[in-house]
């Protein structure tokens, strides 16, 4: 696998050096690698990007489009080889990787450069004070009912609290014939249920996984919402099969009906939707600690976009970030990802025409979004071990307070 | 009395042999026209295998590389990490377990379809429908063969619904997710998986055994046993070895299948050498450290290369 991924460098190596050359003409090529296009309804992204090149002579676009994995993986070899595209998608949990290797470069640099007002953008990712990503747009995670099954088991609203969600799932659970009130997905190899559906626990009480910016696992509120999923484990509530379920196993068990709720994209409505169209389902905020009335933290996910340090054209580079971020651009494709706009000023046409969204976006702009991973380092790999040490808690083999002194030790280790 | 003196014998500088230039060239490109053909896969190793190892032995003695601008060498620091840390020990014992039970059923399953393919007891028709069936596995992609599984064993899935009309379980079974089953689970599959490489290679080793040493072991009053013992597994000897030997090796780096049915979970029961190198790299970044554990794998691949190689030519 590594002689593979040598071989890959290698190739890269030899191959590269004038992937984001300028064409003749005085004509500027930027190439822009992301695993959007793919995602998004054929054709749409080009468009965009035609559109682009409509507004600024001189400079076009080459999209080098693949599935979310291979584009991770061709960012961390481009990366390696300094063949990396002038302008990446980028997932938050690269981003404090990437900047360590100075792979990717300063955007406030070139926000400074060009003069741009930041004040319309959502958020920024940051490393030591400047901005590395920038989100374009955002998948919210809110709680996803379904509204036959809620019913049925005698539950005429979404849960909001702790306790309403775990009387809820009981409930469900007890209607037998294989239904489970919820669902957990621990893979390890796809770990990202420790952030979704894990700490999203956390974070819709307000609470933090860290402290000054260092692991903080044991505090009190990891602590109550780890040793409320295990009330929940324990009470036969969850969906069998956790331990290797991924997020698209989640989904499938929620839209075939044998799961009643689940913390969820709001990108897998549509899927759901289409899959079983006779399913009813609702969206709610997670639930919160059955005494919280503060903000509640959503957790969500970005496509978000940097610009490669080895790119010889960080200026053109900027102006095809500036145009993602425009408030008009923003709002088309965050209507056409079905996603939340990463500017502040843009409102998606889903919100208007779709009830369910219009909820989502309530949800979104009554809370905060919150992802704490988002540019920690290895990040991936902490939820791996946070999930490692959850999955032993779970199985009996060592205390709740055991498995998040464990995962603290070995997240220490790695900042 | 003339006396007839010879000649004095003229001594002629013979020019020195001289080869035209159009033969020298001939022969040049005689010599030459092996290398050239040769030439184009030399290359290809060169910058397919040996440029990459080279590499990563090189990466393995440095403190981190790729995500590590300034890579400094730590001598065998990385090697002294790896083989101390418990997940390795882990991975060890469990690629040990994974390869010795596979390629054990494998030799087991693919010798005995094989020889209900080879026996003359069924007819040429039902042993093309049988031939056709057993070989499956072999035909399915590793992604295939993973979905599929992950479906079948599905805690709401296939098998367990079978096992419970039939009275087996009176519960789900998380084959995959639960820690107590999900090595022997993964296990399972790559038997399945790998079993009819062993049946079509032995099959082809049986048809090619002549029927005399069968008529005149039996004329010797072997019996069905005696005959497989001393007849069938002797003359099949060199295949297997052959066939087991190259098992060990591929079963070990055995990686897609796991990871995607397990990502080398629940906990770490099913982390193999090749998981635990992947996460090292793509997970961690720790690039030095994966070349190092790559290292390791790589040297016990080369000692059952070597046995294979030793094998083939003795056999030779």
């Amino acid at each position: 696998m590594v002689l593979v991924g040598a071989s890959a460098l290698a190739l890269t190596a030899a191959c590269g050096g004038d992937t984001d050359e300028s064409a003749a003409g005085g004509t500027v090529t930027l190439e822009f690698a992301q695993w959007w296009e793919p995602e998004l309804p054929e054709g749409s992204l080009r468009a965009l990007m035609d559109e682009f090149e409509e507004q600024n002579p001189g400079i076009t676009v080459e999209l080098l489009s693949g599935p979310y994995a291979s584009t991770k993986e061709q960012v961390v070899a481009g990366a390696a080889a300094g063949t990396m595209s002038d302008v990446v998608g980028l997932d938050g949990a690269w981003v404090n990787d990437f900047s360590r290797q100075g792979s990717i470069t300063s955007l406030t640099d070139l926000m400074a450069e060009a003069g741009y007002d930041d004040g319309e953008l959502a958020s920024q990712i940051q490393i030591d004070g400047a901005t590395y990503m920038i989100p374009v747009v955002n998948f919210v995670y809110p709680l996803i009912t379904n509204d036959a099954l809620l019913t049925e088991a005698g539950v005429d609203a979404p849960p909001a609290n702790r306790t309403e969600f775990a009387d809820a799932a009981q409930a469900i659970t007890d209607l037998g014939d294989d239904v489970s009130g919820w669902a957990l997905p621990l893979s390890l190899e796809a770990p990202n249920g420790v952030q979704n559906d894990v700490m999203s626990w956390v974070w819709a009480s307000g609470g933090s996984m860290l402290a000054d910016g260092q692991p903080d696992l044991t505090n009190a509120q990891v602590t109550g919402a780890a040793e409320y999923i295990q009330q929940l484990w324990d009470a036969g509530v969850v969906a069998p099969g956790a331990f290797t379920m991924k997020e698209q196993d989640k989904v499938e068990e929620f839209t075939n009906g044998r799961v009643g709720m689940m913390i969820s994209s709001l990108a897998h409505v549509n899927t759901i939707r289409e899959s079983n169209p006779d399913l009813e389902f609702s969206i709610a905020a997670i639930p919160a600690e059955d005494s919280y009335d503060g903000e509640r933290g959503i957790p969500y996910a970005s496509w978000g976009i940097g610009v490669a340090e080895n790119s010889e054209h960080k200026a053109e580079a900027w102006k095809l970030v500036e145009f993602l971020m425009s408030e008009e651009v923003n709002s088309e494709l965050s209507s056409l990802a079905n996603a939340f706009p990463g500017n502040t000023s843009s409102v998606p046409d889903f919100v208007a025409d779709d009830e369910m969204f219009a909820t989502a976006f309530e949800i979104y702009q009554s809370g905060y979004p919150a992802n704490e991973f988002t540019g920690l380092p290895v990040a991936e790999e902490l939820m791996r071990m946070f999930g490692e040490e959850f999955q032993r808690a779970l199985d009996g083999d060592q205390s709740v307070a055991e498995a998040l002194d464990a995962a603290q030790q070995r997240w220490l280790s790695e900042f | 009395m003339s006396r007839l003196n010879a000649p004095p014998p003229v001594t002629v500088e013979a020019p020195a042999p001289t080869v035209p230039p159009r033969g020298r060239r001939r022969r040049l490109r005689r010599h030459l026209t092996p290398y050239l053909y040769l030439a184009p896969t030399l290359a290809l190793m060169v910058l397919l295998m040996v440029v990459p190892i080279i590499m990563v032995v090189g990466y393995s003695v440095m403190d981190n590389v790729i995500t590590n601008q300034n890579p400094q060498p730590v001598g065998l620091e990385n090697y002294v990490e790896v083989v101390t840390d418990p997940v390795f020990h882990t991975a060890v014992r469990n690629t040990i377990y994974f390869t010795v039970v596979s390629v054990a059923a494998h030799l087991v399953l693919g010798l005995a379809f094989a020889l209900m393919l080879n026996s003359g007891l069924v007819s040429g028709r039902i042993r093309a429908v049988f031939r056709m069936i057993y070989v499956l596995p072999w035909l399915f992609t590793v992604a295939i063969i993973a979905v599929l599984w992950r479906l079948l064993l599905n805690p709401n899935g296939v098998i367990n619904y079978l096992l419970d009309v039939a009275g087996f379980i009176d519960s789900k079974v998380e084959w995959l997710a639960n820690p107590d089953t999900a090595l022997h689970a993964i296990t399972f599959i790559n038997i399945w998986a790998g079993y009819p490489f062993f049946m079509v290679s032995l099959l082809a080793g049986l048809q090619g055994i002549p029927k005399n040493l069968y008529e005149a072991a039996r004329v010797d009053g072997a019996g069905a046993a005696h005959q497989f013992w001393h007849v069938t597994i002797p003359q099949l000897k060199p295949i297997i070895i052959s066939m087991v030997l190259l098992d060990f090796i591929w079963t070990t780096q055995q990686f897609a299948l796991i990871w995607m049915t397990t990502g080398g979970g629940p906990i770490n029961v099913t982390e193999m050498l090749s998981t635990f190198t992947y996460k090292l790299a793509f997970s961690r970044y720790e690039f030095s450290l994966a070349s190092a554990s790559a290292v390791v794998v790589l040297a016990l691949s080369m000692i059952l290369a070597f046995f294979y190689v030793r094998h083939q030519k003795a056999r030779d």
